[in-house]
C-alpha cells in the first residue's frame, strides 16, 4: 500500500550539528524549531513593530510641552534632547526585556494540561522556554532591524552621536541583563499560575506597574527622593531604565560597576526563584491537579 | 517483575464546592466548602513485558487518574506502582526515555510546524540515532499512511490526522512502556481501524508493553486479551477479555431457523429479539441454554441452530449499570 519511495518523502535531514554534548544538541533543535516557527508569523511582527511607533510622535511633542512649559533647560540633569534620545533608548531596552506572552503562557499551560509535556519528555521547561524565547527575540531583532534604523535615523537630532567602543560594551551588557531579569522576572510570575488559575489581572497589574517602575515612561532621576533611590535598588529597572541611561554615558565608573552587579544579582536572584517556584508549582500540580 | 506494577494505587482529589448564583459566589470567596473525591479507590495490578492491556470503566471510574499516576504527572495519596522498575512520580530521565504517554492532543506537537519539524525535535530531546529515527519513521508512516502529511502544519491536520501524528511522535523513541488515553476518540470508522493495525503491528515488531483505555470495545477486540474493568476508583475485573463476557454476560443468543414458521410461544424461553419468517433468535439466560435448545428441538423441526455469545459493548455497558446501580444503594 505504500511506495517504496516513502523514505524519500521524509523530511530532509537538518543541518548537522557534529558531536556537541547532547544537552546542548537538544536545546539547539529547539532553537531552530522555534525560529521556525516564528517565521510564519512574519506579517504581524512587522505590522507590530510599527505601530509600536505611533506612540513615540505623542511622546516626543508631550515633552516639548513640558520643557517649553517649564522654562528650564534641564530636568534631573536630561536636557530636552537627552530625555527623547532616553525614551526612545528604553524602546531598545525593552525590545529585550519585555516577554510577551511568557507568564500567561506558562499559566495557560498549567490551566490547560499540556504542562503534561514538560513532565513526561526528558526536557526541562524553564530551559526549554528559555532558548525558545532567545529564538523569538532573536527575530524579532533582525526583522526589526530596518524599522529601528528608520526611526532612529529620523530622531538622530536627539543623539549627541554614537557612544565609544566602551559604552557600547557595556551596553551590550546591560541588554543582555535586560533580557536575563526579564525572562526569569516574567518567568517567576508566570509560575504563579500553579497557585491561581486565573492570572489575567494580576498580570495586567504587573505589567502596567512595570511600566511606571522600570522607567520606560519616564526617567527614575525625574521622581523625588526617596523614591528614585528605592526603584533603583529594585530589579525593574534593569528592563529599561539602566540600559538607557548607560547608552547616554549617564552611569560611569562606580555607578556602572554598581550597577552591572546589581544587575547580575538580580539575575541570579530571578533565576533561582522560577527555579524554586517551578519545583514547588509540580509538585502541587502532581498533589492536586492532572 | 511485571512491566507496570500498581500496588493498592489511591488518589483522593479535594474538591471545592462551587456555590450557584452570585450569594453563593460571594459566599464562596470566604468560606469554601470541599469535598473529598476518591478518583481511585486502591487499585492494584500487574502488566508483564509485552502484554496489551485495556482499562475499562464508565467516564470518572478513574481510568485517566490511574493512567497520570503510572506516567508520573501526578502522585498517588497513597499505594505505590513501579513502571520500568522506576517509581513513575519521581520522573527521573531514564523512565522519562523509556516510556510515552498518549493523552489528548496538542501535546507532543508543535501547532504551527510541519509535524516531521516536531519529530526532529523529539529526535534530539529523545537522543534517537539517526538510522533508528529513519527506519522507525518511515514504519509508523507507513503504517498509518500519512507520508504525505508530514510536512503540512499541524493546525492544519484533521483530527484523525493530528492523532495519527501525535501516535507516531510518542512511538518514535520506541518506548518500552506505552500508555494511551482514549487513542481513537472522536474519529471515524476508517481513521480508527488504521490506528488499532498500527498499534497491533507496531505491538507485535517491538513488543512494546501497552495499557490503554477505550470506549470503543472495537478497539479492546482488536487489540487487547487481557483486560482490567474499573469503576469508582476500585478494579472490578481483571482477566481475559473472554471472560468478561462469560462473566458478567449473563445471555447468551440462540439464533434458529425453523422448518416453517417459528412456534408462537418462544417468549417462555427468553427475550425474543428477531422473529422474521423462518427466523428467530432469543436471548437465554447462559444456565438454561442446553435446556431450551433441548425442549425446542423436541417440539419443532430446526434447520439451523447457532448459539452465540452477546456483544462486548452490550456486557460492558451493563456491566457499569448495575456497578451504577450498587453504588448507588450502597
Amino acid at each position: 500500500m505504500t511506495p517504496p519511495e516513502a523514505a524519500i518523502l521524509m523530511p530532509p535531514p537538518p543541518r548537522a550539528i557534529g558531536s556537541l554534548p547532547l544537552a546542548v544538541k537538544k536545546y539547539l533543535a529547539i532553537f531552530r524549531a522555534s525560529l521556525l516557527e516564528r517565521m510564519t508569523y512574519r506579517a504581524d511582527f512587522l505590522l507590530g513593530t510599527i505601530l509600536r511607533f505611533l506612540p513615540m510622535v505623542t511622546t516626543i511633542l508631550l515633552w516639548r510641552a513640558i520643557y517649553a512649559g517649564s522654562g528650564q533647560q534641564s530636568l534631573a540633569g536630561f536636557r530636552y534632547r537627552e530625555m527623547i534620545a532616553y525614551l526612545l533608548l528604553t524602546n531598545i531596552s525593552r525590545m529585550f526585556s519585555s516577554m510577551p506572552g511568557l507568564a500567561g503562557g506558562v499559566a495557560r499551560e498549567v490551566r490547560e494540561g499540556t504542562i503534561k509535556r514538560y513532565m513526561i519528555q526528558p526536557m526541562d521547561m524553564i530551559g526549554y522556554l528559555l532558548v525558545y524565547r532567545i529564538a523569538h527575540k532573536i527575530t524579532y531583532i533582525i526583522m526589526s532591524f530596518i524599522p529601528y534604523a528608520l526611526l532612529f535615523g529620523v530622531c538622530h537630532s536627539f543623539f549627541d552621536g554614537f557612544p565609544d567602543l566602551a559604552t557600547l560594551g557595556e551596553y551590550a551588557l546591560a541588554l543582555a541583563i535586560a533580557f536575563v531579569v526579564g525572562f526569569f522576572f516574567e518567568a517567576s510570575v508566570g509560575m504563579v499560575g500553579f497557585w491561581f488559575l486565573e492570572v489575567t489581572s494580576l498580570l495586567y497589574i504587573v505589567m502596567t506597574l512595570n511600566f511606571f517602575v522600570s522607567g520606560h515612561m519616564l526617567p527614575l532621576d525625574l521622581l523625588p527622593e526617596p523614591w528614585s533611590g528605592l526603584l533603583k535598588l529594585l530589579p525593574f529597572q534593569y528592563m529599561a531604565y539602566f540600559p538607557a541611561v548607560v547608552f547616554l554615558g549617564k552611569a560611569k565608573g562606580a555607578e556602572l560597576a554598581w550597577g552591572l552587579a546589581g544587575g547580575v544579582l538580580w539575575s541570579a536572584f530571578f533565576i533561582v526563584l522560577s527555579r524554586v517556584l517551578y519545583r514547588r508549582g509540580l509538585r502541587r500540580y502532581s498533589a492536586f491537579g492532572g | 517483575m511485571g512491566m507496570i506494577e500498581a500496588r493498592n494505587l489511591r488518589k483522593t482529589y479535594r474538591a471545592v464546592q462551587k456555590q450557584t448564583g452570585l450569594v453563593g459566589s460571594l459566599r464562596g470567596l470566604f468560606h469554601r466548602e470541599y469535598r473529598e473525591v476518591k478518583a481511585v479507590a486502591g487499585v492494584s495490578f500487574t502488566i508483564e513485558p509485552g502484554e496489551m492491556v485495556a482499562f475499562l470503566g464508565p467516564n470518572g471510574a478513574g481510568k485517566t487518574t490511574t493512567l497520570k499516576m503510572l506516567s508520573g504527572l501526578i502522585h498517588p495519596t497513597s499505594g505505590d506502582a513501579r513502571v520500568l522498575d522506576h517509581v513513575p512520580w519521581k520522573r527521573e530521565d531514564s523512565f522519562r526515555r523509556q516510556f510515552s504517554l498518549v493523552m489528548g492532543q496538542k501535546n507532543q506537537l508543535w501547532w504551527d510546524l510541519p509535524a516531521a519539524d516536531s519529530f526532529q525535535l523529539h529526535r534530539e530531546i529523545y537522543s534517537i540515532p539517526r538510522a533508528e529515527y529513519d527506519e522507525t519513521l518511515s514504519e509508523l508512516t507507513d503504517l498509518l499512511g500519512v507520508e504525505k502529511l508530514t510536512k503540512q502544519a499541524v493546525r492544519e491536520l484533521s483530527l484523525g490526522e493530528r492523532m495519527k501524528m501525535e501516535l507516531i511522535a510518542a512511538l518514535l523513541h520506541r518506548p518500552r512502556v506505552l500508555l494511551l488515553d482514549e487513542p481513537t476518540i472522536g474519529l471515524d470508522v476508517v481513521a480508527q481501524t488504521k490506528i488499532q493495525r498500527c498499534l497491533k503491528d507496531y505491538h507485535a515488531r517491538r513488543g512494546v508493553t501497552v495499557l490503554l483505555t477505550s470506549h470503543y470495545m472495537r478497539d479492546v477486540e482488536a487489540l487487547c486479551e487481557r483486560v482490567l474493568v474499573i469503576n469508582h476508583g476500585a478494579l472490578i475485573y481483571d482477566g481475559p477479555l473472554a471472560g468478561v463476557i462469560e462473566r458478567f454476560g449473563e445471555t447468551k443468543l440462540v439464533k434458529l431457523r425453523f422448518e416453517g414458521p417459528p412456534p408462537d410461544d418462544l417468549e417462555s424461553f427468553g427475550e425474543l429479539v428477531r422473529r422474521e419468517g423462518p427466523f428467530a433468535d432469543i436471548k437465554v439466560e447462559r444456565a438454561r441454554v442446553a435446556m431450551v435448545l433441548a425442549a425446542i428441538l423436541e417440539r419443532s423441526v430446526v434447520a439451523d441452530v447457532s448459539v452465540e455469545e452477546p456483544p462486548l459493548e452490550e456486557v460492558i455497558s451493563r456491566v457499569f449499570e448495575e456497578a451504577e446501580a450498587a453504588h448507588d444503594a450502597a
